[in-house]
């Protein structure tokens, strides 16, 4: 199927929450630095970001920034905006992240048309502002 | 080693209201149909709902998506003189057949005699499952998942689709056969709401909602309540219909499919899978068989390649091979032998969620029920063992085998 451009859905419409143990990701983000929850202890990584390594059971923290590139797991096409049902063609993501081992994001690609997309194509984070002054990291083709 | 339960309690009561189109059961209330569910169920038994002293629900006592079901509501509602377990497995779907397992505990633990297992479901307009996920504010987990526009059960599992497609070559063509294969068993079903053949050209020409997946692909919405009773083997004798025998069931997972696509961290091979294989390995164990000697599979349908990967997972075919086994015709229900086809085992011949109703997984319960009583409507010859899943999703998932008394 032809869908054309895949475009990043709109951050205006995008909110997000967070808590002691997720702030330090998106405050990350706000500074244009992508990062990982990494135990301070062991050196797993984790995502989304819980309060207790599941490796070793610490509570301690590592934020390292990552490269900033991932590659894509696994993708559906989509073509209506889900807040307003208007036509809209955008790839939600699921990107294996560089620096990271085993973590994950969910997200939308840009830079390609949304039949280009495909399980192994190298990505670079996009930064799309969102509600609050969040700031929401999305990916370009690379 | 057998389960220590095999064998001691069974499924002697089933019931339902009819079901209706997504919100068309309004005015009706979720209480007037859960009541009218477990009234039915009863009199399937041959007992009075005032026997009932059990509630053991899944879902979290959901009822659909944004009510809940409240025991002591249903005793104000239905006049039970008193009840002694009242518990509810966790998380969706998932756990559905796994409630008859939770029955099992109450029942052989001698807290209750009668014990209910129910869904109702209501999709008024703000209840929409397929929107319930997007309007919510997201909390702070699911703000790493629903700002990429995966809002809907669809979309999360076209995800895992994808992975399926890309590892071992599954076509979209097998995720139709499935829908065909299971929708030529609901011509003859009255309350069925689908009941059209379905040809391949009409599978293709369906509207593409989250690609690689169809509208077809995606599960009806329906209303209506579903409603069975668990009881000892020794007071279901005493039941009007041949006991339904629990012999085996259970619930549970493990780490790597956790939250699965409400999360995506799953890593290969269970990415592409129903999340299914921990619990089905349990109920193999605990009931000494394997997927070869199962005469029917009521496979929860939310998605259609979830039925491919939960036949994997399940052992019916090896992993990865779900697309072959599929487009060999083997979900298929014979209904001249009335038997399988091509050495398969008939999966869904109620219709499933994706044909007759989507009461989030007891219609799969039911069909297994009236298998193993010999009077289904597609009745599988000599149908001594059925095999009921619960929808891939959330840990816990859960499955149930019925056998024949």
């Amino acid at each position: 199927m032809t869908y054309g451009p895949a475009r990043a859905l709109p951050g205006d419409q995008i909110r997000i929450t967070t808590n002691p143990d997720t702030e330090p990701f998106w405050q990350a983000a706000k500074e244009g630095r992508l990062t990982a929850c990494q135990c301070g202890d062991c050196g797993h990584f984790r995502m989304p970001p819980t309060a207790i390594c599941p490796e070793c059971g610490s509570r301690a923290k590592n934020w390292p920034t990552l490269p900033g590139t991932a590659t894509i797991f696994s993708y559906a096409i989509c073509n209506k905006n889900p807040k307003n049902g208007e036509d809209y063609v955008y790839v939600p993501v699921v990107v294996d992240l560089d620096g990271a081992p085993g973590t994950r994001l969910n997200a939308n690609v840009s830079g390609c048309d949304a039949e280009d997309v495909h399980i192994g194509m190298k990505v670079r984070v996009d930064w799309t502002p969102i509600q609050d002054g969040w700031v929401l990291p999305n990916f370009k083709k690379a | 080693m057998a389960w220590v339960n095999q064998d001691k309690c069974a499924i002697v009561g089933i019931g339902s209201t009819d079901y209706y189109v997504r919100g068309k059961s309004w005015p009706r209330t979720i209480n007037d149909m859960a009541a009218e569910a477990i009234m039915n169920a009863c009199a399937d038994a041959g007992i009075s709902h005032k026997q009932i002293d059990g509630f053991s629900y899944y879902s979290t006592a959901g009822a659909g998506y944004l009510d809940k079901f409240d025991t002591a509501s249903l005793m104000e509602t239905l006049g039970m003189p008193h009840i002694s377990w009242s518990a509810t497995l966790t998380s969706g779907g998932g756990g559905c057949p796994g409630a008859i397992g939770l029955a099992t505990a109450g029942l052989m633990n001698e807290d209750c005699t009668y014990t209910v297992t129910l869904m109702a479901l209501q999709q008024l307009p703000q209840h929409r499952l397929g929107v319930v996920f997007g309007a919510a504010a997201p909390n702070p987990e699911n703000s790493f998942l629903q700002p990429s526009g995966l809002v809907g059960p669809g979309h999360l599992m076209s995800v895992l689709a994808r992975r399926h497609m890309h590892l071992y070559g599954t076509t979209q063509d097998a995720f139709g056969e499935v829908v065909m294969a299971t929708r030529a068993n609901t011509h003859n079903r009255p309350k069925a709401v689908r009941k059209e053949p379905l040809t391949k050209e009409q599978y293709d020409a369906s509207v593409m909602l989250a690609d690689p997946l169809r509208r077809l692909d995606f599960c009806l919405e329906t209303d209506g309540a579903v409603a069975v009773i668990t009881t000892t083997m020794d007071r279901a004798r005493d039941c009007r219909h041949k006991p339904a025998v629990v012999h085996a069931a259970a619930h549970g997972g493990q780490r790597e499919w956790g939250r699965a696509f409400a999360w995506m961290g799953m890593p290969d091979p269970y990415f592409a899978s129903s999340g299914h294989k921990f619990t089905a390995d349990r109920i193999w164990a605990q009931s000494g068989l394997t997927a070869k000697d199962i005469d029917v599979a009521l496979i929860y349908d939310h998605f259609s390649p979830m039925v491919l990967m939960q036949l994997e997972d399940y052992g019916f075919c090896e992993k990865g091979e779900g697309n072959d086994y599929v487009l060999s015709g083997k979900l298929r229900y014979d209904p001249v032998t009335g038997k399988g086809v091509n050495g398969g085992v008939p999966v869904n011949t109620h219709g499933g969620n994706l044909n007759e109703a989507y009461i989030i997984g007891m219609t799969h319960i039911v069909e297994g029920v009236e298998q193993v009583r010999g009077t289904a409507i597609n009745q599988v010859k000599d149908a001594e063992f059925a095999l009921v899943s619960g929808g891939p999703a959330s840990l816990p998932v859960s499955s149930l085998i019925l056998r024949k008394d």
